[in-house]
């Protein structure tokens, strides 16, 4: 077809990101030569090079681009945008199992303390966050990334806008990844619970963030379709609230701009407060709204049945939302935080039951008239339990932020028990089908390489999850137990010793679970690989209709 | 003994007084919107929505 020639020349998005990474490569690069400590002079160095290969890689798309960028449309129908959410696909699989190996690693650890190797890089202290952080912001991060762009496209039949943009969020959120993992590692931290990344990371990831909600809003502005999709007001939430709980909690004040310690501007028990604000809505609009996201798209289209009740959707979103934003005080329960908050943070915490339950059986019934397909397709069967994992976690989790119930529960297992019947039963599951519903989707493949791997996943992680989570719950009650026994003269029954010793079959119990679970990802990603390899191409579409790259 | 006029009170008395209601009204027009009849093909219409597109 010939195509009217037009002169080439760089977007004013190519010209401005390529002066800007170079202006950033040269700051870096005299931060790192003005360093006051080693792992920030590695960081700066590290950007500065980053940088650097960002302006090559720029310039050598421009070269290599034809004199037009692709077009939003190609014959009526929208031209989506597949090649970053590859890239969210990729990374995804490959945080989880980096991830869920680190999290195999501290498990033994505490079973068997011997595997600190007695090393500052490989202790406990060190590797916990970069566990946490690599499961929830890189694992989840990735998936929540890459499952929203595609969403936003294929339910608002519109090309994502921009053409550096979408890249840029996503090579540069996996950039703050890098810098946040490799510092906890050389012990740069500023010691907030899933926040430890320093001021300059917090900063980048800052920039990252506002590009992707412009990138989204701009997407949902242009939309084809006139109705916003129930999953794209989760997803807008999410990153709306994560943009502001991010400020929030790092206004921090760098010691000196060429180090890497900082202050908090928040003292005492404001910053205590800030911190589980942030913390549980990391949780509730990090782990739960950009989660249900991905329930309300790809449970419909897997089980090829329309949202069981939308009007419930509707009032499932806003009652979240409200809701949500105030239970963060149930995390300082008995502490010096006000005694009225610690009870408004519990009654929020007990409110949520309704719109969680409201979500879980929204989910669950979708099904109607699909149930048999539980028993033939194991990756829905893989969202469909994640969805009751969501149920039983979300009914657990308000259980535990009665205060009566805290001071049984809180400081022991029961809670990394809990954490992870989310992370793993609700979360896990949930991204797992998403990504085995995406991959043959945006690689055009027929079907998965193998659905009896699928099957094997599926079974081994379910039941590493369930030996994980009731030794936690084991573990985590009879540590609780212990630790308020008295004897009949008021002594403290055990020491802290006898607890830790109680403990270690339910440690050792843990990481087999962990084990399986990781096996099951590995087995994941040996069937995704191949379903991208040789998998079958889907029926040929007319050429103007496939996806382009 | 006349109460004092601070930024705590004042913060205090703006969301017993001001804020819990407009929420709760908010929340009662969303519920409102959800099952107002007319609304209904909409609704049905979108919670297939994944399903419509190519």
């Amino acid at each position: 077809m010939h195509q009217p020639s037009i002169s080439k020349s760089m977007t004013s998005g190519e010209a401005g990101l390529a002066v800007g990474f170079a202006v950033t490569a040269f700051f870096c690069a005299i931060a790192s030569a003005k360093a006051l400590d080693a792992p920030f002079a590695f960081h700066a160095a590290l950007s500065a090079a980053a940088s650097l290969a960002a302006v090559f890689v720029i310039i050598n798309r421009y070269y290599d681009r034809p004199a037009a960028l692709p077009p939003a449309e190609i014959d009526g129908r929208a031209n989506y945008n597949l090649g970053p959410i590859k890239f969210t696909c990729f990374m995804a699989m490959f945080w989880g199992i980096a991830g869920f190996l680190v999290g195999l690693i501290i498990a033994s650890q505490l079973a068997w303390p011997a595997l600190n190797f007695d090393l500052p890089w490989t202790s406990f202290g060190r590797l916990r966050p970069l566990h946490t952080s690599a499961v929830i912001f890189a694992f989840g991060g990735n998936v929540l990334i890459g499952t929203s762009f595609y969403v936003l496209q294929k339910s608002c039949r519109v090309r994502l806008v921009g053409d550096l943009a979408p890249w840029f969020v996503v090579l540069g959120y996996n950039y703050f990844i890098l810098i946040a993992g490799t510092g906890y590692l050389l012990g740069v931290t500023q010691s907030k619970e899933y926040a430890e990344p320093e001021w300059y990371a917090d900063l980048w990831l800052t920039i990252v963030w506002v590009t992707y909600l412009i990138v989204f809003l701009g997407t949902v502005i242009k939309r084809k379709e006139p109705h916003i999709f129930v999953a794209n007001w989760f997803y807008l939430a999410f990153i709306v609230t994560i943009a502001v709980l991010h400020l929030g909690n790092n206004p921090a004040l760098p010691v000196s701009f060429f180090g890497s310690k900082s202050y908090i501007a928040w003292g005492g028990i404001q910053d205590a407060m800030f911190q589980w604000w942030y913390g549980h809505n990391a949780v509730g609009f990090f782990l739960t709204a950009g989660f249900l996201a991905i329930m309300y798209y790809f449970i419909p289209k897997r089980a090829e049945r329309p949202i069981y009740s939308y009007r419930l959707s509707i009032i499932h979103f806003w009652a979240l939302i409200f809701l949500y934003i105030w239970a963060g005080p149930h995390h300082l329960h008995y502490t010096a935080l006000p005694d009225w908050t610690q009870t408004l943070g519990m009654t929020f915490s007990i409110m949520l039951w309704m719109p969680s339950w409201g979500g879980m059986i929204n989910g669950l019934m979708t099904l109607s008239g699909a149930w048999d397909k539980l028993r033939t397709d194991p990756v829905l069967r893989m969202l469909v339990v994640s969805v009751a994992f969501y149920g039983m976690s979300t009914f657990e989790g308000p259980m535990m932020s009665i205060k009566v119930v805290n001071s049984l529960s809180h400081y022991t297992d029961w809670t990394i028990g809990h954490v992870h019947s989310g992370a793993l039963g609700w979360v896990g599951f949930v991204s797992f089908g998403a990504l085995y519903c995406l991959v043959p989707w945006i690689w055009n493949r027929k079907e998965l390489y193998s659905v009896k791997l699928v099957n094997w996943h599926f079974w081994i992680a379910t039941l590493g999850i369930v030996l994980y989570i009731s030794a936690m719950w084991v573990s985590g009650i009879l540590q609780g137990l212990m630790w308020r026994a008295y004897t009949s003269l008021g002594f403290l029954e055990y020491s802290f010793i006898e607890t830790v010793e109680a403990m270690h079959p339910f440690y050792v119990i843990r990481a087999a679970g962990g084990a399986l679970f990781l096996i099951g990802a590995l087995i994941m990603a040996y069937n995704l690989w191949m379903t991208v390899r040789v998998g079958e191409q889907e029926v040929q579409m007319p050429v103007a209709l496939q996806p382009a790259e | 003994m006349k109460a004092i006029l601070t930024l705590d009170n004042l913060a205090s008395a703006l969301v017993t007084t001001i804020w819990t209601p407009v929420f709760i009204a908010i929340f009662l027009a969303i519920i409102a919107y959800a099952f107002w009849p007319r609304n209904k093909v909409g609704f049905d219409e979108a919670a297939s929505l994944p399903l419509r597109e190519e």
